[in-house]
């Protein structure tokens, strides 16, 4: 969910595999799944991971979450492999192996020893097409799903801000609603929902295979061909493209949590990433991010936090890809005996700086360096060089963007990021979500 | 969102591996710091740790959180850089600079492009040899340090913690919070971090590891570097021994929450514990493995009751944390403890069966290649195999140690080390308090 995708993206994103020759390499099976595989000899190993383009961007209202409920489904057995056996089998050939699932796609995955590819392929591409969903199954699974919820928002002052804000902000993207799903689509959801989404979604020709490892590529394709190969394309829906309508004023709401100190949310909307050689917003604004939370020296942490405290922390980040809109993001806590509203204005002096003076050289230098040392960072995990392949081929970008995204970077001016600044950090264009502490009846540590 | 949550300390449990194709070298500096290397020039990037004896477990009740505070000043201003120096030099070289520290230890992670290294290398010498320690610093981390310890209290997981590690280990130094408590921080004078500081960052008790795009000769020149400066230092006391529980307890917290964390603990093993491999395999079994594992499959699987439950044994230099956790609905809590406590129970008492060993067996030996496939994975176990003084053979003989583990020890190991009838439990959020 969200988390995940703020984690792994801003600068990250932009940072990634090396020019290498032909590597990676892709092919594209007659019934449309896409195969992409990069070859890295570091270490006998293999990461072997499958991309749906079905995240909560494409649920319809009453069944919020049910692209993340199927995901957890999607362990709960076929004909061939019953319940349970899916972890079972992965976990005796020494593999770990996992799902997520967010806005935008749905993805599976599995890291073993390399000769243990074949039985990676042959599992995962049985559940493409094989999937029970037995009522069963969904009725323990679904209250699972609850207890995921309570665990990581209900109980969360600071992910409930965050889940009320995102459906303040957007008025028509289906953005606005959580990943996980609103509480009581989660109680009234069956596996009737469940077994429609994955008809409609789960198809060779709506997923990407990513292998990235110790493998032959020309090995991997016929893998691919042996195990995926035999499965039928769907006929996919056509996606319609909710497109959010501009926003004509400021957005504020209040949310009371059981808390002990404030926190608020400030987020403007901002593009994405359509096309990656074209567009140049979209990095002007990573650069911006860079330049005011990138390092502990960058302007926010300095201006809030050291130099007048009015903050114990706060930070900027923005996510240059997405299937749906883009939001410029800005957190604080504000320090003791210090306001929501005095840190708000803090920040809001930062923004204008920049809108009226633009950064420095020496900024946009440092927030380069970064972006290029942290490219050769990420290689030194494979599970990483796979996420970053397969989440830009879901949000319809292509994994050969990865170095023309690298170079946009380089290219972007201070005055691209004053522009950017300008253009976007306007009132109108933003929502502020404050949460507001409330006490915490039964906070006494008293036995 | 993670299908299942596997907690980041289980892979911290299993610690331990490297091929015996993965060639160590061990040195020691001119001033007496252990070194560990493995040369790699598959990426021109270098990753280095340094770690001291200086974790919470060298903090003392009354002035708790010390440590982690003096850890986080040192590179807040060091010789001739303010911080924003310090940080604003990383940033323009693309170097990342990390934290280690639990209860044994305090250090620093660096990452750097090994066109860098010189550079990053002495930024790190110098917040190691010539910490400022700004007065000005310390009275602003002390008011940041406090607002974060209230921000946790209103996080039903962190109150949860907090309450069964001061349980668990009573006087002893790893029952106190890493971060400190209001009145411990409030209390903390400049003159109290430097005598941290000079007591526990000393040669004699660093370990510094190494890996990537440099050569022997390079390692010992950034070794040297990160050592001559530092003084031998004076032996400092051992940690005392960790006392076992003499009977259950059990702290129920009330907590406006929608769900009950529930934690249930045992001291466990040392990093040198002759139990160490039957626990770890036997951990495997009862909620180290995932879906395979009997806590997840009752409490999960078969009863919907979950999202994660797990057990693990944390190891330390003294008896580290077993401890057994869940986060359940509020209604259902008695219920779920209830499962928990008779798996738990059975378990223990009865071991595994023959096919639970075959398959925790298979996962920890098939899943070896896995621990030791990226640079950070390989300084990480360095660091340890340096720190604990593992043999250096630790991560070869790994999987020959998994694989002698017998059923009969496992259940031998189990029932000496964890008495279910005396073990700690805290449930933060319990209904009208329990």
């Amino acid at each position: 969910m969200k988390r995940i995708r703020s984690a792994l993206c801003c600068l990250a994103l932009l940072c990634a595999a090396p020019p290498l020759f032909a590597n990676p390499y892709m092919e594209t099976l007659p019934n449309g799944l896409k195969v992409i595989v990069k070859e890295d000899r570091r270490a006998p190993v293999v990461v072997s991971q499958v991309w749906y383009r079905a995240g909560s961007v494409d649920e319809y209202n009453g069944t919020t979450g049910v692209a993340h409920a199927l995901e957890h489904m999607m362990f709960k057995g076929t004909k061939k492999v019953p319940a349970g056996q899916f972890s079972k089998l992965i976990a005796a050939a020494g593999g770990r192996e996992n799902a997520f699932t967010t806005q935008d796609f749905t993805a599976f995955f599995q890291e073993l020893d390399k000769s243990k590819l074949p039985l990676a392929m042959r599992l995962e591409s049985d559940r493409m097409e094989n999937l029970l969903l037995s009522g069963k199954e969904f009725s323990k699974e679904i209250k699972v799903v609850m207890e995921e919820r309570r665990l990581r928002t209900e109980d969360q002052p600071h992910a409930l801000l965050y889940e009320k804000m995102m459906s303040v902000a957007f008025q028509d993207s289906p953005y606005r609603r959580p990943v996980i799903g609103w509480m009581n689509d989660l109680q009234n959801m069956t596996v009737e929902d469940a077994r429609a989404w994955y008809h409609r979604w789960y198809a060779p020709n709506n997923a990407t295979l990513v292998v990235v490892g110790d493998v032959s590529h020309q090995q991997v394709f016929a893998l691919a061909k042996q195990y995926y190969g035999k499965i039928k394309p769907a006929i996919l829906p056509v996606r319609k493209p909710q497109i959010e309508p501009e926003q004509v004023g400021i957005k504020r709401i209040d949310v009371k949590a059981p808390a002990n100190t404030p926190y608020f949310l400030m987020g403007y909307h901002a593009p994405e990433i359509r096309d990656a050689a074209k567009d140049w917003e979209p990095y002007a604004l990573d650069v911006l991010a860079g330049v005011l939370d990138g390092n502990p020296a960058a302007r926010l942490d300095k201006a809030l936090t050291r130099d007048n405290p009015v903050a114990v922390s706060v930070s900027a980040s923005y996510d240059d890809t997405g299937r749906g809109p883009g939001m410029f993001v800005i957190d604080a806590t504000p320090s003791q005996g210090k306001t929501a509203t005095e840190v708000e204005a803090a920040i809001r002096a930062q923004l204008e700086k920049v809108v009226r003076d633009g950064v420095t050289e020496e900024e946009l230098k440092r927030v380069k360096a970064q972006v290029t040392a942290s490219h050769v960072f990420q290689r030194d995990s494979m599970f990483y060089q796979a996420m970053q392949i397969g989440q830009l081929e879901s949000v319809g970008l292509s994994y050969k963007d990865i170095d023309v995204m690298l170079k946009k970077i380089n290219e972007v001016t201070a005055e691209q990021v004053q522009q950017v600044a300008k253009k976007y950090f306007t009132d109108d264009n933003l929502t502020v979500a404050a949460l507001v502490p409330q006490p915490m009846k039964g906070d006494s540590h008293a036995k | 969102m993670l299908n299942k949550l596997i907690p980041g300390l289980f892979f911290l449990v299993f610690a331990s591996a490297a091929h015996a194709t993965l060639p160590i070298q061990h040195w020691q500096s001119a001033s007496g710091a252990r070194v560990l290397f493995v040369e790699n020039h598959d990426m021109p990037m270098v990753d280095v740790k340094v770690d001291f004896a200086a974790g919470s477990g060298r903090d003392t009740a009354k002035k708790a959180g010390l440590a982690g505070m003096t850890r986080h000043l040192m590179a807040l201003g060091a010789g001739d850089l303010t911080e924003d120096q310090i940080s604003g030099k990383l940033a323009d070289i693309g170097a990342e600079l990390g934290s280690d520290f639990d209860r044994d230890i305090a250090g620093f992670s660096l990452r750097t492009l090994s066109s860098q290294r010189d550079e990053a290398v002495d930024l790190l010498a110098k917040i190691l040899d010539a910490p400022k320690f700004d007065q000005k610093v310390l009275d602003r981390e002390k008011t940041r340090q406090i607002v974060e310890i209230r921000e946790a209290e209103m996080d039903p997981g962190h109150i949860a913690r907090e309450t069964f590690d001061k349980l668990l280990y009573g006087d002893h130094p790893y029952g106190l919070r890493a971060d400190g408590e209001i009145d411990t921080v409030q209390s903390f004078t400049r003159q109290d971090v430097v005598d941290f500081y000079e007591t526990h960052y000393v040669a004699d008790r660093e370990v510094i590891a190494i890996v990537g795009d440099l050569t022997r000769k390079e390692a010992e020149a950034v070794a040297e570097k990160l050592s001559g400066g530092l003084p031998p230092g004076k032996p400092i006391p051992a940690l005392p021994e960790v006392k076992l529980p003499t009977s259950a307890e059990t702290k129920m917290i009330p907590y406006p929450s929608t769900q009950s964390h529930i934690l249930i603990g045992y001291p466990g093993v040392t990093r040198d514990d002759p139990d160490y491999f039957p626990l770890l395999v036997g951990n495997y079994v009862l909620g180290g493995g995932g879906f395979e594992s009997r806590l997840l499959n009752e409490v999960r699987e078969k009863r919907g009751l979950a999202y994660s439950v797990y057990s693990y044994f944390y190891p330390l230099e003294r008896k580290g944390p077993f401890e057994v956790g869940l986060q359940t609905r509020k209604d259902q809590t008695r219920e779920a403890l209830a499962i928990v406590r008779k798996t738990m129970g059975d378990y223990i008492a009865k071991g595994p069966t023959s096919k639970e060993i075959v398959a925790a067996k298979e996962n920890l030996v098939g899943g070896f290649p896995l621990r030791i496939d990226s640079n950070r994975k390989i300084v990480d176990y360095l660091a340890m195999i340096g720190f604990y003084h593992l043999p250096l053979t630790y991560l070869d003989d790994f999987t020959k140690k998994v694989d002698e583990v017998t059923a009969a020890q496992i259940r031998d190991a189990f029932s000496r080390r964890i008495n279910p009838a005396d073990m700690v439990t805290v449930v933060v959020g319990a209904p009208n308090g329990g």
